[in-house]
């Protein structure tokens, strides 16, 4: 019997939405957190009871928690106050809500400023954790996408985070900048065939790359051009919105950048537009279908001014040969009247047959679809605005 | 015995109610108080005073026997009646209204 379960962060609390195998009857769980904003939750793939969770407030900080029953019991893995710390004179210190920027010598650069929005070097500072990416091999290994922009790891299951400080280091931090969401690592990608290969995106930065399992990184954004910084086709300062790979083929990368979906199939090396005929090549999210590397998934949204679908019509669109040539995906969702955002984390695929897609919007639906996006139907229409969406499918 | 009113978000945080008593070592301050709750609460550390710096999360605000003293020294002692037991020391979420 196989469970398909989405993870919902939203701007009020965290939800769980549970079908079998069929995916058409639905139960509804939570709010998980209520009041707080979920940016995003994640089970880990060898353990998908073991779920990962981004709790944070603009009043009370960043909150970490774990559940290793798929979402029945939580906890802060670094706040057990069940746990003696001897070396605190038998006082947890709260490490699973502490990310600290490594400057030491030894593993870190004393990189303390980025540029600012008035151009002027900016101190770097801890907001939030936007993206939790747990181990493909390690259900203790989780990496966390953080703003102001860095990449944290934890191996002790979100008891204690460090960060992969090369990232941060990079001779290009000083010039990145915040987007008007401020300067976030919203994305990570791991390579499944090489585990010291990881991919992510900043906005608004760029893609950066590693070869060796975090030390050091290289940004690749070769071909991707940006009409909204002074060199459109530099080498950073572009404002990508979120990169997707299928697990069989990780050397094509799709990407949906701020204006323009683009593609490469060198690893992120080099990057081609395939943006062809959609209406609008601004979105957020991009998503690949769990059973075919050439099948892909956009939301297009009028404009960066504009952040609502064309002609008030919310349509997937769908590519079944690795973009350029798309088509609408319509059926079960409205064309008219609707003015929903749907933002980068908030699409996701199952591994289900035929595919799963999913997606959340800002006006709180959560829409599902059984039939690899040819219909829609919405599972929830009335949730907060959602943050993101993650699915599992476990048999 | 010094009493703690805590904001809703960090009452469900905590597994506690509205107020909360602690027992305090040293003076009666807004630093000891603090130090205390969390000794208590650890999930709580990092909520309302940054993790490393310690200070005060700038939406976080804190009134003793009717008054903000929110940008007194935390150093400073708290009132008298903080101090008996008699008025709680409220840590209170910044309005934001819409």
């Amino acid at each position: 019997m196989t469970t398909t379960r989405i993870l919902v962060g939203t701007r009020k609390g965290a939800f769980i939405l549970t079908s079998d195998g069929h995916r058409q009857d639905w139960s509804v769980d939570g709010p998980h957190f209520a009041g707080w904003e979920i940016y995003h939750a994640k089970g880990s793939p060898v353990d998908p009871d073991r779920i990962y969770v981004s709790q944070t407030s603009s009043w009370f900080g960043q909150i970490i928690q774990r559940s290793d029953d798929g979402g029945k019991t939580w906890f802060q893995p670094g706040s057990d106050s069940s746990v003696d710390d001897a070396e605190n004179g038998g006082i947890p210190q709260g490490e699973s809500n502490k990310f600290v920027y490594d400057t030491s010598e030894a593993t870190g650069k004393p990189l303390s400023t980025h540029q600012w929005y008035d151009g002027t070097q900016h101190p770097w500072e801890f907001a939030r954790v936007w993206h939790l990416e747990p181990s493909l091999d390690d259900p203790d290994t989780c990496y966390a996408g953080v703003e102001d922009a860095a990449l944290f790891k934890t191996a002790d299951g979100g008891a204690t985070w460090h960060e992969l400080a090369g990232l941060r280091g990079h001779e290009s931090g000083p010039g990145w900048a915040p987007g008007a969401g401020g300067m976030c690592l919203h994305t990570i990608v791991l390579d499944p065939l090489n585990p010291d290969r990881i991919f992510c995106a900043i906005s608004a930065a760029g893609a950066f790359r590693t070869n060796d399992a975090g030390k050091t990184w290289h940004p690749i954004n070769q071909g991707l051009r940006s009409e909204q910084i002074p060199n459109p086709t530099a080498e950073v300062g572009h404002c990508v919105h979120h990169i997707e790979i299928h697990p069989a083929n990780p050397n094509t990368l799709y990407m949906q950048k701020h204006w323009d979906v683009m593609r490469s199939d060198d690893g992120g090396d080099t990057w081609r537009e395939v943006s062809g005929n959609l209406p609008s090549d601004f979105g957020f999210p991009i998503a690949v279908n769990s059973h075919d590397p050439e099948t892909i998934y956009v939301v297009p949204i009028l404009s960066d001014s504009l952040h609502y679908p064309p002609d008030g019509k919310l349509r997937v669109y769908r590519s079944r040969t690795g973009g350029e040539k798309w088509e609408a995906l319509t059926e079960g969702l409205p064309q008219q009247h609707c003015y929903v955002n749907v933002l980068r984390d908030a699409m996701a695929v199952d591994t289900g047959e035929p595919c799963g897609v999913y997606f959340g919007t800002t006006g709180g639906q959560v829409y599902a679809s059984n039939d690899s996006g040819d219909s829609w139907t919405p599972v929830v229409r009335d949730l907060p605005a959602v943050l993101s969406i993650e699915v599992q499918t476990i048999s | 015995m010094i009493r703690i009113v805590l904001p809703h978000h960090l009452q469900t945080l905590a597994g506690c109610g509205r107020e909360v008593t602690v027992t305090v070592d040293g003076n009666i301050t807004q630093r000891n108080v603090l130090d205390a709750l969390e000794a208590r609460y650890p999930m709580l550390r990092g909520t309302v005073r940054e993790h490393v710096t310690m200070k005060r999360r700038p939406k976080v605000r804190f009134f003793a026997d009717g008054e903000d003293v929110t940008h007194d020294s935390p150093d400073d002692d708290l009132p008298p009646s903080v101090v008996s037991g008699d008025q709680p020391f409220m840590i209170v979420g910044a309005v934001s209204g819409g």
